[in-house]
């Protein structure tokens, strides 16, 4: 391979127009699987989650599950799609060992819904992305080769197949092509994966976990010369977070632009993203056909979705999360800027309820952004999971309100409760940590820090009242923190005629 | 007791409700007599004694403890070998499921069991109902017993077979173009195929899953009745069964044998009355065409046009089906694996395994289907006969707007010598000339004996619309009742 020094993202888009395109697979959190009656959750001892019918076994047959079309259907109308009124499944035909009939069954030219759009916002101004349709299949299992070279039993000592997977319910959500959008297109994308999951989370029908592959998302793209028709496009696959989303598009711009700069071609092929190096590289073709043979899958009866039921499930959506991210942000007062590392962190909901629990919102975004931000960071976990609820978060600050608790005391607290030692209340008791307000208590230690540093309190005495810090850092030193500095500073100074 | 093994399944049940006999007697002369036969037949591939007699003593305990029994309760069951039984080989006449013990009962099969009927075993079959003649299941064909050197029919050869040498009463079939009908009708037999929809799929390993249908097997059109009761009705398990009442079948064969078809239209299919056939065949289809007249029926004569294009829409459609279906069949799961050998790539072993495991017909079909699936020859394939089987099926709504069933001869020939057709797929592919409309359209259609040809059974088949097969069974016992039923040269010495 020839090594050739690549262009800056600015070279790169200098003189090419990208399109971008998004495919996003989500698994539905449905009890049972797509065609059969087993569980979807997540995990699970190997081939302990399948039946006759996930198996694929000779003579089993798939039931569709109503709730995972009804799920599909709450998606679209959500992306603003018109829901068919008669459709049908398809039978996506190719061999391989994790697809349990050698064949896939999903949705081909007759989708559950199409034609919709969603707005997203990337610097400041507002981007339409087309949604070309939503359709509904069913997963595959996961293949593992032990020991050997990829994807071959040759050397191998074992191939491993866990079918716990196949037949969750998967929706596929592709968009239109999405031109127009400049050096921005790699934040589009970005915002686009954000502002669907930030969708499908609010329905309520998936927990769209990109690490644990409950959202997938292959992304297209290709560069045209400004006026010229649109280019060869790649697909990206193995896009397995938000930044990854961003960096794959960016990367192949800047791929393409080196190859298109150097006289070459693009070739239409599947690539996958490294996480680890952060370039793509072409896949190793699942197979080798790209023939799927569809046709529409006799095993099952068409869907015909009744227009009345469908009306009432648009009707029932919640409020879309763009909207209710304006009403939030004005609600409590936040600039842009704000609001969007609020949503960025992923902890909108959890300010709602804070606040719903009686905290003001400044306060509680303060903690979910602040303390609470830096342990989920730490620890790599969801803010939701950090292990505090709202109800918590809003009880402390009422302890911090009142005097009980001081900051730094608070920030004790809380690391008692992530652990599960209790509510704030409980922890602080427990440990012992509230803010010493007994004056007696307080005037001794202040004594006798004024006793062990005379030259300071003479310099106090003096009018230096700036002097008078060390004295109540000796004081906070001898109550272990637990006095509130300012009580203990007024104190000091009442103690040496100084106030 | 051999005269148990010559009775009619109906009289089976009475003999047992009565006390005259065990069901225990009963299976017990029905295995005696595979025993002593079934050397010389082969209409089995596996015979379940122990299950058999299990089941038996069963119905004799539950009769003992004075519980009420089903119509059929102790008759025994021949099931064709494309339905899953839990724990017991299911091989759908392939070589590539050979040893393959399914861990679940279709629904058929759990129906046959809740009623009571004991199953004695697993019948013969072309490879994955793949054929008309059993010449091409992996375990080689089952043999007529009206002359052991002609074929028996297909695919389900060895149920019709099982029945005609007295080996079992009753037997399951499965029919995606005439295999239930054709081998009745060459077998002398009472072979029936419900609406599509009608008999649950489940379990059954698809060959055209849009046209596959289980369905009974007797030697008389109300044993073939019963059974039908039996094994119908809606099943959540399969999308495509029908969520109705069982048509009143037993009622309306009931009917039918008093005799009387008064007021009764039969529409002849102008398209199916003279070519094609052999002429003793249809001899004996007119014969009785003038019985059923003497019985009151009127005989008008109806066109359907598009008659003529379903063998090529049938062998577009059902390969198309079947090379989907069977792809599952490839050695990582379940059945035979070949090349295994640790330096083969999956995608080999995949191959080696499916060269291997597969019969030449079922190849062929398989070859056929996944080209017409294509893309770019899918329009003109698998959509144009998806067009066609649209026209047939306004055939025969047009035609049942003239009469109440449709009949002609069930198939062209009667049964011929091993070998004869399996040089030429398409003479093979004539045997279900008048049987594949019907599952295209997806109503029902019955073969029942009227005759001989050259010492050899004819069959008439007698179709009707989806969900009104009641009326079949009618005509076919008033014929029955007509022409009376056939007997076999004796199998012994
Ligand atoms: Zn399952």
């Amino acid at each position: 391979m020839t090594t050739t020094t690549l262009p800056t993202y600015d070279e790169a888009i200098a003189g090419f127009e990208p399109v971008i395109g998004l495919e996003t697979h989500v698994e539905l959190g449905t009890n049972t699987k797509m065609f059969c009656g087993c569980p979807t959750d997540f995990g699970g001892e190997p081939n302990t989650r399948v039946c006759p019918v996930c198996l694929g076994l000779p003579g089993s047959l798939p039931v569709a599950n109503k709730a995972a079309i009804e799920a599909t259907i709450r998606i679209g109308l959500a992306l603003n799609c018109s829901i068919a009124t008669w459709c049908r499944f398809a039978r996506k035909n190719y061999f391989y060992p994790d697809m349990p009939k050698n064949f896939q069954i999903s949705q081909y030219d007759e989708p559950l819904c199409v034609d919709g759009y969603l707005d997203v916002e990337v610097d400041g101004k507002t981007v339409r992305i087309g949604i070309e349709r939503v359709h509904l299949e069913e997963d595959t299992g996961k293949t593992l080769h032990v020991g050997g070279a990829t994807g071959r039993i040759h050397g191998a000592t074992e191939s491993l197949v866990d079918y716990n997977r196949a037949g969750i319910p998967l929706v596929e959500i592709v968009t239109k092509p999405v031109p127009g959008t400049g050096a921005l297109a790699p934040e589009v994308a970005r915002a686009y994966v954000t502002e669907l999951r930030e969708v499908i989370r609010g329905l309520g029908v998936s927990d769209v976990r990109m690490e644990e592959g409950s959202l997938r998302c292959d992304v297209n793209t290709s560069l045209n010369r400004p006026g010229d028709e649109w280019g060869t496009r790649t697909e990206t696959k193995n896009v397995n977070s938000l930044r990854s989303v961003e960096r794959a598009v960016r990367t192949e711009i800047i791929r393409q632009s080196a190859v298109l700069e150097g006289g070459g071609r693009i070739v239409q092929e599947t690539r996958h993203f490294s996480e680890e190096t952060g370039d793509t590289r072409p896949g190793r073709s699942k197979e080798t056909a790209t023939d799927y043979r569809y046709f529409p899958e006799p095993d099952l009866v068409p869907l015909a979705p009744d227009p009345a039921w469908v009306e009432s499930l648009r009707l029932a959506l919640p409020e879309p999360p763009r909207d209710r991210r304006k009403r939030i942000q004005e609600s409590w007062g936040l600039s842009d800027l704000d609001m969007q590392s609020v949503v960025n962190a992923g902890a909108v909901e959890l300010i709602e309820e804070t606040v719903a629990a009686g905290a003001t919102a400044a306060a509680a975004r303060k903690w979910w952004l602040g303390e609470l931000a830096r342990r989920a960071n730490e620890a790599g976990i969801d803010l939701a999971s950090v292990g505090a609820t709202p109800a918590q978060v809003a009880e402390l600050q009422t302890l911090v309100d009142s005097g009980k608790l001081n900051d730094k005391l608070a920030r004790v607290v809380i690391e008692g409760v992530v652990a599960g030692e209790g509510s704030p209340t409980e922890v602080m008791e427990a440990r012992g940590l509230a803010v010493v307000s007994d004056t007696g208590a307080l005037t001794a230690a202040v004594d006798e820090a004024i006793a062990a540093n005379p030259d300071v309190a003479a310099k106090v005495r003096d009018g230096k009242v700036a002097a008078a810090g060390a004295l109540v850092g000796a004081v906070m030193k001898t109550t272990k923190g637990q006095a509130d500095a300012k009580t203990v500073r007024e104190l000091i100074l009442e103690r040496l005629g100084a106030s | 007791m051999s005269d148990l093994t010559r009775m009619t399944a109906a009289e089976l049940a009475g003999t047992i409700a009565k006390g005259d006999a065990s069901a225990e007697e009963v299976t017990r002369a029905h295995l005696d007599r595979i025993a002593a036969v079934d050397g010389k037949v082969h209409a089995f591939l596996h015979v379940d004694a122990d299950g058999a007699i299990n089941a038996a003593r069963k119905v004799d305990a539950k009769r003992a403890a004075g519980d009420e029994l089903g119509p059929l309760a102790g008759v025994p069951v021949a099931v064709k070998d494309v339905l899953t039984t839990r724990g017991v080989p299911t091989t759908a006449g392939s070589k590539i499921l050979e040893g393959w013990r399914p861990p679940y009962d279709s629904t058929v099969v759990e129906r046959l069991r809740d009623a009571g009927t004991v199953i004695l075993g697993k019948t013969n079959m072309d490879e994955f109902a793949m054929g008309s003649s059993t010449e091409y299941s992996a375990y080689g064909p089952t043999n007529n017993p009206w002359d052991l050197g002609r074929i028996p029919g297909g695919s389900g050869g060895g149920s019709a077979a099982a029945i005609a040498a007295y080996e079992a009463p009753l037997a399951i079939g499965t029919d995606t173009g005439g295999s239930i009908r054709q081998p009745g009708a060459v077998t002398g037999t009472v072979g029936s195929k419900p609406t599509y929809g009608g008999t649950s799929r489940y379990g059954l390993i698809a060959f055209s899953s849009s046209l596959d249908t289980p369905g009974p097997c007797a030697r008389t059109v109300l044993d073939a009745a019963l059974l039908h009761e039996v094994m119908a009705g809606h099943d959540w398990r399969d999308s495509t069964s029908i969520p109705q009442a069982v048509p009143p079948v037993v009622e309306a064969a009931r009917l039918g044998m008093t005799g009387d078809l008064t007021g009764v239209k039969l529409g002849v299919v102008t398209e199916f009355n003279g070519e094609g056939a052999e002429p003793g065949v249809l001899a004996a289809f007119h014969d009785a065409l003038a019985a059923l007249t003497k019985l009151g029926a009127e005989v008008v004569e109806v066109s359907a046009p598009h008659f003529q294009y379903a063998l090529p829409a049938y062998y577009l459609i059902a390969p198309s089906e079947c090379s989907s279906n069977l792809a599952r069949f490839d050695g990582v799961r379940f059945g035979l694996r070949v090349g295994d050998d640790g330096n083969r790539s999956l995608e080999e072993v995949m191959s080696l395994t499916r060269e291997a495991g597969f019969g030449p017909e079922v190849k062929r079909r398989i070859m056929l289907g996944t080209y017409a699936l294509s893309s770019g020859y899918y329009d003109a394939y698998y959509g144009q006969a998806q067009k066609v089987r649209t026209l047939i099926t306004q055939d025969f709504n047009a035609a049942f707007e003239q009469v109440d069933v449709l009949v002609s001869p069930t198939t062209p020939f009667v049964a011929f010598p091993f070998g004869s057709r399996t040089s030429d797929p398409y003479q093979m592919y004539l045997a279900d000339l008048f049987t594949i409309p019907t599952n295209l359209y997806g109503g029902p259609g019955i073969s029942v004996p009227c005759g001989l040809s050259e010492g050899l059974p004819v069959g008439f088949q007698i179709m009707a619309p989806t969900m009104a097969d009641d009326r079949m069974y009618r005509v076919a016992a008033a014929l029955e009742s007509a022409v009376g039923t056939l007997t076999p040269p004796s199998l012994e010495g």
